[in-house]
């Protein structure tokens, strides 16, 4: 419908994707202080199942787009997939999460509809009737409100937690699917899929660990690693880390938390030489108890964090690793 | 092969921010620089597809950005890259990823580059745009968060992108193309003396927008979709409680607050 809100949902292997309902849970915040209707987007081959389920939720319509070409992924059928149906359309206001996927194709989409797009949003307010996004640049250190300088459509990516799936309210009946068509006949696919597959095998399954122990960037060399573990060990919880650090090769890739690795939640997280760089965070703010050891005591990490320690890691993780046992051995 | 990188000087990455007078943007003045980091890896991979055998490569790096830019762009020369474009004209910045985007896309163009490389996403903006607008100007196919490349074959190239979650993907796409770098692909080299020596002397050619023949209002300031009104440290909602001490009295109150307090011990 012309004006509406767009929440555009991903669809995965296993149907409708988890980020889909806080791209929901955000558009029926959007729509309703801006009154305008909020619709929810499914786009995929077979991908009916996922919008069925998409219409449980309180929404006034679902677009299907269920296309052949639309399997694998490729960002130039997604791209001509959505530019038709907002031409056709015209809503004024279009979200979808920031996942990799994303990232990949709708630049390309802003780009051929010469629309702004807001990625990677942490929150909005509504000013005036209009909306203004909040995102994180200078990895996090900074926040930046955002408002669209040209007409519409406007285009915004939501950070994979900012809003809460659980949020997303459920319809009182299920929303009417539409079949929405496009025609992809004349839509060259350039990028060939040859082959989608899972690195580590048997890999280390860190979110069933009660506690984790992470490791980043500060430690400065893998000679140094020995001290966390040393910790990880005493608390009897598992070694994990940060992008850089197995991007070193000073662990391997499979224990690595945030975007490109394991999202975890433990009872006890404890942060050592990690700044807090957004990707890391996604995969571990939800945890219980975070403790961050860092020498910057403007590291992003200490705002989602319970309890800090500025100061020089090196000194206090073998401290710490000390009283540690000596709790332990006293209980 | 011709090989095109766009690099972005961005703040050092434990570097003190200061916001302007305007509120909006940082002082960039006196603040410590580097070469954005997924851009120093698209730079290396960049060098080493050209120094593959038989390739008959040649690098040139792409930036825009201020006149001090150009600290990052005699590094790249340094490192490898034979010359390279400077969109340094004033009406260039301030600009979003879209003008950024268009106005890179409009310099590389006359290269005909067989492959444009730039890392996934600036370290200070962090839009994660630029790199796919700039295909998208070009009319050329893009991939981005890439792990891999193989030297082209049949005027495809095969590369291996990142998903989520620990999935990865061979994707092939015809050249020319674009592709957006993720950081860990490889290993950066350093800048020789001798490469810092001959950098000097490599050509940088300056640009206004009238030589890469755009609009003065679809580029920088003028040319954004999304204006940036305000820019502001974050409030801490939760913050750590932080303990203080010498290393042995922080762990021992540490030790004592996850015992009694958050009863994780």
């Amino acid at each position: 419908m012309a004006g509406a809100v767009w929440a555009v949902t991903e669809v995965g292997a296993n149907g409708l994707k988890g980020v889909s309902n806080e791209v929901v849970a955000c558009g029926q915040k959007l729509a309703a202080t801006l009154g305008k209707p909020l619709e929810a987007i499914v786009i995929g081959a077979g991908a009916r199942a996922a919008a069925e389920k998409a219409a449980g939720k309180d929404v006034a319509a679902v677009r299907l787009i269920d296309e052949p070409a639309l399997d694998p992924y490729t960002p130039d059928a997604f791209t001509a997939t959505l530019r038709q149906a907002i031409l056709a359309e015209g809503p004024e206001l279009v979200l979808f999460p920031h996942t990799y996927q994303v990232r990949d194709w709708v630049p390309r989409l802003a780009a051929e509809l010469d629309a702004g797009f807001v990625s990677d949003v942490i929150e909005h307010r509504v000013e005036d009737g209009r909306a203004v996004f909040v995102r994180q640049p200078y990895q996090g250190k900074l926040n930046a409100d955002c408002v669209f300088a040209s007409g519409g459509p406007h285009l915004a990516s939501l950070q994979s937690g900012a809003y809460l799936a659980s949020d997303a309210a459920d319809g009182q009946a299920p929303a009417a699917i539409v079949d929405q068509a496009v025609d992809l006949s004349g839509v060259e696919i350039r990028t060939q899929v040859l082959d989608t597959f899972q690195e580590v095998k048997d890999k280390v399954d860190l979110s069933r660990a009660e506690v984790i122990v992470a490791v980043g960037r500060g430690i400065g060399k893998q000679e140094k690693i020995g001290i966390v573990e040393e910790l990880a060990k005493a608390l009897g919880g598992q070694l994990a880390a940060s992008r850089p650090v197995c991007d070193n090769e000073w662990l391997p890739m499979d224990r690595q938390i945030g975007s490109s690795g394991q999202t975890v939640a433990p009872r006890l997280y404890v942060a050592v030489g990690i700044s807090g760089a957004i990707q890391h965070l996604v995969g571990m703010k939800n945890s219980g108890t975070i403790v961050a050891i860092n020498k910057d005591a403007n590291a992003p990490i200490f705002a989602i964090s319970d309890y800090g320690i500025v100061g020089d890691l090196f000194e206090i993780v073998p401290a710490l690793t000390e009283k540690v046992k000596e709790a332990k051995g006293a209980a | 092969m011709k090989i095109v990188v766009c690099i972005k000087q961005v703040p050092e990455r434990d570097a003190r921010l200061r916001i302007d007078a305007g509120g909006a943007s940082i002082v960039e003045t006196d603040v410590a620089t580097e070469i954005n980091e997924s851009d120093q890896y698209a730079l290396e991979a960049g060098l080493r597809l050209a120094e593959t055998e038989g390739m008959g490569g040649e690098v040139v790096v792409a930036c825009l950005g201020s006149d001090r830019a150009e600290e990052a762009i005699r590094r790249a020369l340094a490192m490898g890259a034979s010359r390279a474009i400077h969109l340094s004209d004033p009406a260039f910045q301030g600009g979003d990823a879209a003008a950024t985007g268009r106005a890179l896309a409009a310099a590389i163009e006359p290269e005909k580059p067989d492959l444009v490389l730039t890392g996934l996403q600036s370290d200070d903006a962090g839009w994660a745009q630029t790199g796919v607008i700039v295909a998208a100007r070009l009319g050329w196919p893009s991939a981005t968060l890439i792990m891999e490349i193989e030297p082209p074959k049949d005027g495809r190239i095969k590369v291996k992108r990142e998903l989520e979650s620990g999935w990865f993907q061979w994707v092939t796409l015809p050249l020319p193309a674009v592709l957006t770098i993720q950081s860990g692909i490889n290993t950066v080299r350093y800048a020789t003396l001798k490469g810092i020596m001959g950098a000097k002397k490599k050509g940088v050619r300056k640009l206004a927008p009238a030589d890469v023949g755009v609009d003065g209002g679809q580029i920088g300031k003028a040319g954004r979709k999304v204006e940036v009104t305000r820019l502001y440290v974050p409030e801490k909602a939760k913050g750590a409680e932080l303990i203080e001490g010498d290393a042995a009295g922080a762990a021992a109150t540490l030790v004592d607050k996850l015992q009694k307090e958050a009863k994780v011990l």
